[in-house]
């Protein structure tokens, strides 16, 4: 707490809220387009989903193949709570509903399965991630195959500037807290942080979670952005696309996937009239980091002040070396 | 019953091709401990060059089978030389990620080059029926059934009873102890890629005779359920694979048939969660504690 | 890192430069495609794109619209509402198009609708059945509209179709769950069919990507005798069921939606010997004499080298009636609207069409009878 306004924040806070402004003004006068704007909400949502699932994959090391499940589950709660209740209550009504039921199917899906390890996690996510879908396709509520339509358009700016910060700054906490050493341990080696006393079912189930309502917040985001919510959006595709972000910028760090975010979706947009080659070029890149460059684009190295300030810590801190895996 | 015997002819004909996928799996997963998520993709390869085979080389069925097992076991040898091999000393969270980019990457090959046209497999084989006992026998599921079970019988013969075999389950065993005594590892991990992806073309080209259409995305479901198989007999163990693939075949269609189809693909996700909680080697497999 | 900082001002400099481009001087006329061109979905996307670019070329080389040249500016959505907003987005404030065609399925369209609405320019959906795609909520969107009749109108037809003319006392239903399509005709068919005094012993849902219908044809089997077996689907899950269907033995009449319309019906059903007693409802017959019709027959085929299926015929209708509504009104967006909601009898190859309140097209349907996998004949269903 007493760091709480440290120089190091002060000048964070400056940073966000020159940004903020900044592109305030470009959308008011236009610089940024409409169409420029819809990218920028896709980059914001999407950050939310990259960030929430590096804490999982990166920060805790568990393969988790089902996440656009449980943005699904936000999607969903958001469309249904606003179909009554148009307005931003309903939305942020919608928001609390979706963390509440992905806490709850979370907690129920992460204390067996997180007992696995691995590949056979990675495949017991997907398989969860499969029965939400196959879940939501099948019952009343949420309309079947159709979905929902006609959802309320409540998305701006200063919202997803908000949601986007709280989301990162969140993870940011978590990953310097003592639970996300714990889980950056469990990482390293399950077998000797178990040894340490740590109790990493525990600490699994505790990041799975938050992963899960930070990602129920983006489908929330999702849903009020995008009129339209159906089952499919929410399959193995959208799941492997965020993997290809956290993996992009690299297992560990939560400025990797946003920086990795904001790349992709400046690609996505040039390369708009050239679908197939997307699709391809992403696949490609799946591989060839995995196979040069394994840890991602900035490994598990945040990209922050102190890189760029050229801090120095304190004597009898030194900066962690970092191990290839 | 006699309904139920009808499905049972049903669950065990799409069984038998679950367990030729599910087989690929269980290989490769039993040598270099990699799920092969682009296995099912490679399944799609096969059914793609059988088709080709039949329909632009014109070739007579069961050399339509010989070409499509050796282009796409060549395939399969390709993908592990290029994009597995280099991995082989990194996490396998890397590998798997490279596998699910594999998968992505023939997935949208295919599309890019083929369409996404959904092509009929020509029926090149009658469809004739026989009655016994008041059961409807199709041609196709007796062949697709034979097919199958002298595959997998091969196959047991090649393990258990080759030079290969031997090299094959050293490897599978303790790779750098097989090294010692001589086995070529990389060379063994090549043969399983390649026996593996032939299986898998025999299965594609089985499910383009039977349910006609070939399409990019056939193999996604074909492969997990595949997986779902390989896991329930217990991976790495190849008789695991074949039980694990007619029971899911099984399983699935008792669902459809007497349950509710929608949550038909539900059902077996379910068991494969259930299975890796309660027994995660598997049917057949025994429980191995982890070494430090 | 300093590279990667570089790398930052390189893309940020690209998009500052791509935003400085404003419109371009109009000697074309622009016109904004929106479809499902990759995916699993681009099935019923890429033939639609196929049938613009027709239509766009034997305008222009006609000489264009009004003097002007007509250029498609042709985004994918991959059936991803998400992009579906972005392409529609960029088309209607980057490109300036007067009108966007699209998308072939309604999920897109349905995430269309609200941006067509809000920067003012019209979508229109050659094949977008679901009903809600021209509403915005309870009332019309009055910037959607489609060229094809909804899912409501097709069931009706063919259980009166049913009951009326084959005679039928008994029927099963067979459909899609994953499609509302599928669900809406299944439901909508099963309550007329009763309501004419039939009665339905079963319906067996299944999903897209089954292609194993063994278990449920077998089940339908043990209900009983029954006259006709009613598929609510496309011809990719269509076909394999009559298939499967005829193989156990199943030799009733089956009857289906515009779907059933594919070149493709007859190879999926493993051949056209298994193609006997199908009916289906549909836009235009390839039977019709009408030349307009047959002209669109040969020019589709010599273009892509493949006949046209209900989808490109749609969409052929609909480039046209777009380009008679902008020869009217002239190129702004808002005018060229009121033009194509007050088209009237348009004569197009899938009927003669006007539009009723909801921007739903008021047409007849056709039903032909498939034998041996040729279409015999063809009767004409007047709304």
């Amino acid at each position: 707490m007493k760091n709480l306004f440290s120089k190091k924040n002060l000048i964070w806070l400056g940073v966000l809220l020159v940004f903020f402004f900044a592109v305030q003004v470009m959308i008011d006068t236009r610089i940024i387009t409409p169409y420029y704007r819809q990218v920028l909400y896709w980059v914001g949502i999407f950050v939310i989903l990259g960030v929430s699932l590096n804490i999982i994959i990166g920060i805790t090391g568990q393969l988790s193949l089902g996440h656009a499940g449980f943005m699904s589950i936000g999607a969903y709660s958001a469309a249904i709570v606003m179909r009554d209740m148009p307005d931003m209550t309903g939305l942020l009504l919608g928001m609390l509903v979706g963390i509440a039921i992905s806490i709850l199917i979370s907690l129920i899906v992460a204390i067996p399965t997180l007992r696995l390890k691995g590949d056979y996690l990675a495949i017991a996510t997907l398989g969860v991630g499969e029965i939400i879908r196959i879940v939501i396709l099948n019952l009343e509520i949420t309309n079947g195959a159709s979905g929902i339509s006609n959802i309320k358009n409540l998305i701006s700016w200063p919202l997803l500037f908000v949601f986007v910060v709280a989301a990162v700054v969140l993870s940011a906490n978590f990953k310097n807290s003592a639970i996300g050493r714990a889980c950056i341990s469990i990482k390293e080696d399950e077998i000797a942080s178990e040894a340490m006393g740590i109790h990493t079912t525990k600490y699994k189930v505790i990041a799975f979670i938050f992963g899960a309502v930070l990602a129920s917040l983006a489908g929330s985001l999702y849903a009020t952005t995008y009129y339209v919510v159906k089952p499919e959006t929410f399959g193995i595709a959208t799941s492997i696309n965020i993997l290809i972000i956290v993996v992009f910028g690299g297992m560990g760090s939560l400025t990797g996937s946003v920086i990795a975010t904001g790349f992709i979706g400046v690609v996505n947009m040039l390369l708009q009239s050239y679908a197939e080659v997307r699709l391809i070029a992403y696949a490609l890149i799946l591989i060839i980091v995995m196979i040069f460059r394994p840890q991602g684009l900035l490994g598990s190295k945040e990209f922050g002040l102190d890189r760029i300030l050229g801090y120095k810590p304190p004597l009898g801190k030194k900066p962690r070396k970092e191990k290839s895996a | 019953m006699q309904q139920f015997l009808q499905q049972t002819i049903n669950g065990l004909s799409i069984g038998g091709v679950y367990a030729l996928i599910a087989l690929g799996y269980t290989m490769v997963y039993g040598i270099i401990k990699l799920i092969n998520f682009a296995h099912g993709e490679i399944f799609m390869f096969g059914a793609y060059i059988g088709m080709i085979a039949v329909v632009n080389l014109n070739l007579p069925i069961y050399l339509a089978f010989v070409f499509a097992m050796a282009v796409t076991a060549l395939f399969g040898v390709i993908i592990e030389r290029v994009a597995y091999k280099p991995l082989r000393k990194s996490t396998r969270t890397a590998a798997l990620i490279t596998a699910i980019g594999v998968s992505f990457l023939i997935q949208n090959g295919v599309l890019m080059v083929m369409g996404a046209n959904i092509y009929a497999f020509p029926q090149v084989i009658p469809n004739q029926f026989f009655t016994v006992m008041g059961l409807r026998l199709n041609m196709l599921q007796i062949v697709i059934f034979a097919t199958s079970i002298a595959l997998m019988i091969i196959l047991q013969y090649i393990v258990s009873k080759t030079k290969l075999g031997r090299a094959m389950r050293s490897v599978a065993v303790d790779k750098d102890a097989a090294t010692l005594m001589g086995v070529n590892v990389d060379n063994v991990i090549t043969i399983t890629f390649a026996i593996g992806s032939a299986l898998a073309a025999a299965a594609g080209i089985m499910v383009g005779l039977y349910y006609i259409k070939v399409f990019p995305f056939m193999g996604f479901t074909p492969g997990l359920k595949a997986f779902v198989a390989a896991v329930f007999g217990g991976i790495g163990i190849i008789p695991g694979a074949m039980i694990g693939g007619f029971a899911i075949g099984l399983i699935e269609t008792y669902v459809a048939g007497y349950g509710s189809t929608l949550y038909k693909d539900a059902v077996v996700f379910a068991i494969l969660i259930l299975i890796l909680l309660v027994k995660p080697s598997g049917l057949l497999g025994k429980n191995v504690k982890e070494k430090v | 890192m300093k590279r990667l900082v570089t790398l930052l001002a390189v893309l940020m400099m690209v998009l500052g430069a791509l935003t400085g481009c404003g419109p371009k001087a109009a000697e074309t006329i622009k016109i904004g495609v929106n479809l499902e061109l990759t995916g699993e979905v681009s099935v019923y996307g890429v033939p639609e794109r196929l049938a613009f670019q027709l239509a766009v070329k034997e305008i222009n080389a006609k000489g264009g619209i009004n003097g002007k040249q007509v250029e498609l500016v042709i985004y994918d959505n991959a059936y991803d509402t998400a992009k579906a907003v972005e392409n529609a987005t960029k088309l209607a404030t980057v490109d300036k198009v007067v009108a966007m065609l699209g998308s072939a399925t309604s999920a897109p369209t349905l995430a269309i609708g609200p941006v067509a609405k809000q920067y003012e320019v019209l979508a229109f959906t050659p094949s977008g059945s679901n009903e809600k795609v021209t509403m915005d909520g309870t009332a019309v969107n009055p910037w959607v509209f489609r060229a094809c009749f909804i899912d409501p109108f097709q069931g009706v037809v063919l259980a009166n179709f049913a009951s009326n003319d084959l005679q039928a006392k008994k029927a099963v239903v067979m459909g899609s769950s994953s499609s509302d399509y599928a669900k809406d005709l299944a439901k909508i068919f099963g309550d007329k069919f009763a309501a004419n005094g039939g009665q339905v012993l079963g319906v067996e849902y299944y999903t897209d990507t089954d292609t194993d219908f063994s278990a449920q044809l077998t089940k339908i089997k043990g209900l009983g005798e029954f006259d006709v077996l009613f598929v609510a689907d496309y011809a990719a899950r269509a076909g394999l069921i009559i298939g499967q269907a005829r193989a156990m033995g199943i030799d009733v009449a089956i009857i289906g939606p515009d779907g059933f319309e594919s070149p493709d019906l007859n190879s999926l059903a493993g051949g056209a010997a298994n193609v006997n007693n199908v009916y289906f409802s549909t836009h235009f017959s390839t039977l019709s004499t009408d030349a307009k019709v047959q002209n669109f027959i040969t020019a589709y085929k010599a273009e892509t080298g493949e006949n046209p299926s209900a989808l490109s015929a749609l969409a052929y209708d609909a480039a046209y009636m777009l380009f008679a509504a902008i020869e009217s009104a002239g190129t702004d967006p808002v005018k060229v609207r009121d033009a194509l909601k007050a088209t009237k009898n348009f004569a197009g190859v899938t009927g003669t069409i006007s539009f009723d309140n909801f921007n739903n097209p008021v047409k007849s349907a056709v039903i032909v009878k498939l034998e041996n996998g040729v279409q015999v004949q063809a009767t004409i269903v007047n709304p």
